[in-house]
C-alpha cells in the first residue's frame, strides 16, 4: 500500500510520517510537492503537521490553494483516505474536507505534552483496529488547535459518532473529558460523512516506537492497512 | 478601469470564544482602562483594487473576504472604507 505524504512549505512532519509508514508499518510512502498536480497512484494521502505557508492569515487558509490540494480533493470525493494530522486537519477544514475550525488555544500558549486519547468509535477505517473506548497516548504540539463548530454541527458529529477521538483525563472514564487546547467536547479528531477523512490535532506518527514513549498511533496506520490494503 | 483601496475588517464572531481578545482586555484593565468593556482582535487588510467603479472594487474585495481572508465559520469581515487611489 501507497502512501502519499504532502510537503507544503513550511511541513515539518512529513518526514515523520514518511518514517513512521515506512519504518514502522513496513508500506511504500512516497512525497508529494505541493505545486504537483501527481498524487503518484498513493491509495492515502497523509497531509502532515507543520506550518505550512507560515499559518499566514490562517492556518492552512493558504495551503488549501496549492496545486495538489484540487488532486487530493478529488480523491477524497471519489472515497480516497486522507489523514490531515495537526497542520493537515487545519488545511482539511479550511479546504471543506471537513467542518468546523482550529482556533488558537484557549490558553495562548503553545502546547506539547503526551495526551491521552479516547477512541470512540472504531467503525471507522483508521480505528477498526482498536477496541472502543480504549485510551490511547499520543502527543500534541501546537498553538491553534481549539476545535470550534456551530451547535447543530457538534450534534450531528455526535449523532453520527463522527467524533472519533476525545481528549481524556486520567481516568478516561465514559464522562470525562478534557481539553488540553479548549476544543469543544474535547474534539481531538472527526471525519468527514463518507468516513474517508480523518482529521486530528494529537500527532500518531509521533507514537510509532517504543523509543518515542508510545506505539499507540500505529494502530490508525495499522486500521488502514487493513481495510484499503485488503 | 481606476485603482481602489479597499480596507475590511475581519473580526472573530460573537459568541465564539475570543481568548486573545480576553488577554488583551485583562491586560487593559491592569493598566486602569477600567471603561474597557470587552476587546475583541481581528485583522485588517488594505487591498488596491483594478475595477471599473467603487461598487466593482468592492464587490471584490468581498468576494475575496468569503472565499480566502474571513473564515465563515468562525468570523465576520466588513467593508471599512473604499477610496479612490486614482488611474490604473
Amino acid at each position: 500500500m501507497r502512501f502519499g505524504v504532502v510537503t507544503f512549505p513550511g511541513s515539518n512532519c512529513d518526514y515523520d510520517a514518511y518514517q513512521a509508514v515506512v519504518e514502522s508499518l513496513g508500506e511504500e510512502a512516497v512525497f508529494l510537492w505541493h505545486k504537483s498536480s501527481d498524487l503518484q497512484h498513493s491509495d492515502v494521502v497523509v497531509l502532515p503537521g507543520g506550518f505550512s505557508y507560515g499559518d499566514y492569515l490562517r492556518p492552512g487558509a493558504i495551503a488549501r490553494f496549492s496545486p495538489i490540494m484540487r488532486e487530493v480533493i478529488t480523491h477524497a470525493e471519489r472515497g480516497g483516505p486522507v489523514l490531515g494530522i495537526c497542520n493537515g486537519f487545519q488545511i482539511a477544514c479550511e479546504a471543506g474536507l471537513l467542518p468546523g475550525a482550529l482556533l488558537r488555544n484557549a490558553s495562548l500558549k503553545f502546547v506539547c505534552e503526551h495526551t491521552r486519547l479516547r477512541v470512540e468509535t472504531t467503525d471507522t477505517m483508521f480505528t477498526n483496529r482498536f477496541e472502543r473506548g480504549a485510551v490511547l497516548t499520543i502527543p500534541i504540539a501546537h498553538g491553534d488547535g481549539r476545535y470550534t463548530a456551530d451547535d447543530a454541527t457538534l450534534a450531528r458529529l455526535e449523532g453520527e459518532g463522527r467524533v472519533v477521538f476525545r481528549y481524556v483525563g486520567g481516568l478516561g472514564d465514559a464522562d470525562d473529558f478534557w481539553s488540553p487546547n479548549g476544543a469543544m467536547r474535547g474534539i481531538a479528531g472527526i471525519v468527514n460523512e463518507a468516513g474517508n477523512v480523518l482529521g486530528m490535532m494529537p500527532h500518531p506518527e509521533r507514537a510509532v516506537d517504543p523509543l518515542l514513549g508510545s506505539i499507540d498511533g500505529l494502530g490508525i496506520f495499522e486500521s488502514m492497512l487493513a481495510r484499503v490494503g485488503a | 478601469m481606476s485603482r481602489y483601496r479597499v480596507a475590511v475588517h475581519i473580526v472573530p464572531r460573537r459568541g465564539i470564544l475570543d481568548p486573545q481578545g480576553k488577554a488583551v482586555a485583562d491586560a487593559l484593565h491592569a493598566l486602569g482602562f477600567g471603561g474597557v468593556r470587552d476587546v475583541h482582535v481581528g485583522r485588517h487588510v488594505v487591498m488596491e483594487i483594478d475595477a471599473a467603479d467603487e461598487r466593482g472594487a468592492e464587490r471584490s474585495a468581498r468576494d475575496a473576504c468569503e472565499r480566502l481572508l474571513a473564515n465563515p465559520v468562525t468570523e465576520d469581515f466588513e467593508i471599512a472604507s473604499v477610496g479612490a487611489e486614482g488611474a490604473a
